[in-house]
């Protein structure tokens, strides 16, 4: 119909080349290579760091700042698959007893941790569940409100609601209560139901505390370090490894789609610019003749 | 590549070529014969002519027809495997997300979207006070935008109340008791809302009803009915000037372009940059940290646990924050009622002579920043809690945004303003 039309048909011709061209790499690309996750890499020791100096300062910086664990970062990373794999480890040890993952399969975590099948029916799946189940605690809530006065939450979404930093927050800052029914407090979530299920690895620790004066001039306890009282089967950096595992493996199963998400959303937004690009030539080529 | 055959060597200002149909055979004559295509296309595209001085506030209008396309067809595929109903609602968002495949990029899609709807349509309607799109002759025009923006409101927070999380069943709580404060009606009238004597199954399922068929048809028709005004007055432009004043020998603005090809390969480009945005979002930061998707509604609706703090996502939340900042709370409810009713009066309390900002004068774009600030603060404010210094700012807001408008007529009448051209200003790039 107008005689122009022929060279938008040429500029777009380029634009037509590179969409295949990118729709036919991302298809060809093997698995391994979109999703190739980091090397193994044990807890960092600069992540152990934070939390070995955060314990029991010594005598000589009792004057120091107080530890702010508010301020503690999960530091998760979840194209660590072998952190991943070490959490989902940590999970089914630890809290599968009580807790559920009502959304999550056993064989998606397989497949998105390359777990091996047989590794998973040995290690992982409880006895009488089929790789096919969602990860179910085998604890009855109404045994659980018996025991604790609260069902146990369901963590699939845990990660998302409180964030990882919460959760790491949480997992590190249980203490010796003698007030408390389970003997256990936590500073994170006060008057915690749930009793200290780390101490065989964690060891006791007992929070100091140092008074200051709050704005309207009263005295108040303010926490200042932990004390440990009886040593863990970990070391501080192993335990704190451990629990940085545990969240990156909620933080997977928050939201299983995030590795692949990360992956494929480069390629669209590659494409998305060269087609844009495109079309800018195309408009300025259109626009030529507006004077 | 260019021949003169391709560029027919015209001066500036001259008019272009009028793409008259060639009369069709095979297919397409007969085709022509029974639907008018080519006439359609003549007259709606090619044959339109708009301003050429357009700048990138008027990519506004074609990306919020692109979302909301987006919108329609991401929520289609939503409802494949959406199960409305207090038992299975928030399951079967869980299931889009883990077991639907590309589940997820759906449901981000159309999450982001919702957010990517507001963000268009503020700067849409920012382009209009901007550049006066509101005044004679396209009163009317701007009235049925404001009838879209309310229809997309309803629709927005019906949708936020699906995924039945619990910030989607403490907001549904909270905004539908608004209308509790009526006098006479409202605590009958919030019951026939809900369906029931709280917000439940029979809400989630009359909210699901109202977001997939009847909020989107009267959408649809609405944005129609925009289209079709703004074809009978022609759009505005960034001077003001009404390009059909002044026509060519042919009988086209002399200014006009028309609006296939020129504005839709440069709409194009505009949605490509939307996109590129849209994806980074979508792929990278979903949540965007809070805004897009609240954190509060990864947990179940729960009765008896309310979220820490209850507020409404982004694109409410400068209404919110005019509501909370009044201590009383029908006087709250009314005052956000003004604060939106205001919007359809502005074609009205606008008495400059000029329609472009280019042209008015000190006062009206100092009030026009004050109100932009205001907006954006009183929206900031909405996400945090009514305390302290944030109360009395907000309160400060409030006054200023509704002196911008009762003022309106005053400054816009009193101030000095600059001669308007006789034709559009615009440079060849």
């Amino acid at each position: 119909m107008r005689t122009d039309m022929p060279r938008a048909g040429l500029t777009l011709v380029p634009a037509f080349a590179l969409t295949i061209v990118l729709v036919v790499a991302c298809a060809l690309l093997p698995a391994g290579a979109v999703f190739a996750d980091e090397p193994a890499a044990p807890a960092q020791p600069a992540q152990a760091e934070n939390a070995a100096g955060k314990m029991a300062p010594g005598p000589e910086t009792e004057k120091s700042e107080p530890v702010d664990w508010r301020k503690w970062s999960a530091q998760t990373n979840i194209s660590n698959t072998a952190s991943l794999q070490r959490g989902a480890r940590n999970f089914v040890a630890y809290c599968l007893g009580c807790h559920s993952m009502k959304y999550e399969r056993w064989s998606r975590v397989a497949k998105d941790l390359e777990i091996p099948g047989k590794e998973l029916e040995q290690y992982l799946v409880p006895p009488g569940d089929k790789a096919s189940d969602y990860i179910l605690s085998t604890m009855p809530d109404q045994d659980a409100e018996n025991w604790f006065g609260k069902a146990p939450p369901d963590l699939s979404l845990m990660a998302r609601l409180r964030g990882p930093d919460y959760l790491y927050q949480y997992l590190e800052t249980f203490y010796v209560d003698p007030s408390r029914q389970m003997g256990t407090n936590n500073l994170a979530l006060p008057s915690v139901a749930m009793p200290d299920v780390l101490s065989s690895l964690s060891g006791l620790k007992k929070p100091v505390f140092r008074t200051v004066k709050n704005a309207a001039g009263q005295e108040e306890q303010e926490f200042d370090h932990f004390e440990q009282i009886a040593p863990g089967r970990l070391s501080r950096e192993e335990f704190d490894g451990f629990v940085r595992d545990t969240v990156n493996f909620l933080t997977y199963v928050g939201e299983p789609a995030q590795v692949q998400r990360h992956a494929v959303g480069i390629w669209v937004v590659l494409f998305l610019l060269v087609f844009t690009w495109f079309a800018w030539l195309m408009k300025q080529e259109y626009w030529k003749d507006v004077h | 590549m260019a021949t003169p055959r391709d560029y027919p060597m015209r001066a500036p200002g001259d008019p272009l070529p009028d793409p008259t149909p060639v009369p069709r055979k095979g297919f397409l004559g007969w085709l022509n014969k029974r639907l008018p295509v080519d006439e359609f296309i003549q007259n709606q595209l090619t044959g339109y002519y708009a301003p050429k001085n357009f700048n990138v506030w008027y990519f506004f209008g074609s990306l919020a027809l692109v979302v909301l396309v987006l919108q329609l067809v991401t929520g289609i595929f939503l409802t494949m495997f959406y199960k409305p109903g207090e038992a299975t609602a928030f399951d079967s968002v869980e299931y889009i997300m883990r077991e639907v495949d590309w589940g997820w990029l759906i449901r981000y899609m159309h999450s982001t979207g919702a957010s990517a709807f507001f963000i268009v349509v503020y700067l849409h309607m920012f382009r209009a006070f901007l550049y006066g799109s509101y005044k004679a002759p396209r009163e009317l025009l701007w009235l049925i935008g404001m009838l879209v923006y309310l229809a997309l409101m309803a629709e927005a927070f019906m949708g936020y109340v699906l995924p039945w999380g619990n910030m989607s069943f403490w907001g549904a709580q909270v905004i539908v008791n608004i209308f509790g404060t009526i006098p006479g009606i409202g605590p009958g009238l919030v019951e026939w809302i809900r369906g029931d004597f709280g917000i439940a199954d029979a809400t989630l399922n009359r909210f699901f009803a109202l977001h997939v068929a009847a909020v989107p048809l009267i959408l649809l028709a609405l944005v129609g009915l925009h289209l079709v005004a703004l074809r009978r007055t022609g759009s505005n432009n960034p001077d003001g000037i009404e390009i059909k004043e002044k026509v060519g020998p042919n009988g086209k603005p002399l200014d006009g372009i028309p609006f296939h090809p020129y504005y839709t390969v440069k709409d194009i480009v505009g949605v490509g940059l939307f996109l590129v945005i849209m994806a980074i979002i979508v792929f990278y930061t979903p949540t965007l940290g809070g805004l897009f998707l609240e954190s509060a509604n990864f947990e179940p609706a729960s009765r008896v646990s309310t979220p820490p703090d209850i507020t409404p996502v982004w694109y409410f939340t400068p209404f919110y924050a005019i509501l909370r900042a009044i201590p009383d709370q029908r006087l709250g409810a009314l005052t956000m009622l003004l604060a939106i009713v205001a919007f359809f009066f502005l074609p009205w309390l606008d008495r400059s002579p000029v329609k472009s900002m280019r042209y008015k004068g000190w006062m009206s774009r100092t009030a026009l920043a004050v109100f932009v600030i205001s907006f954006v603060g009183l929206g900031w404010l909405g996400m945090r809690p009514p305390e302290g210094i944030y109360a009395v700012i907000g309160r400060v807001f409030v006054v200023l945004y509704f002196l911008f408008w009762i003022l309106m007529p005053f400054y816009t009448r009193m101030e000095r303003v600059k001669p308007v051209p006789e034709r559009v200003v615009y440079h060849a790039h």
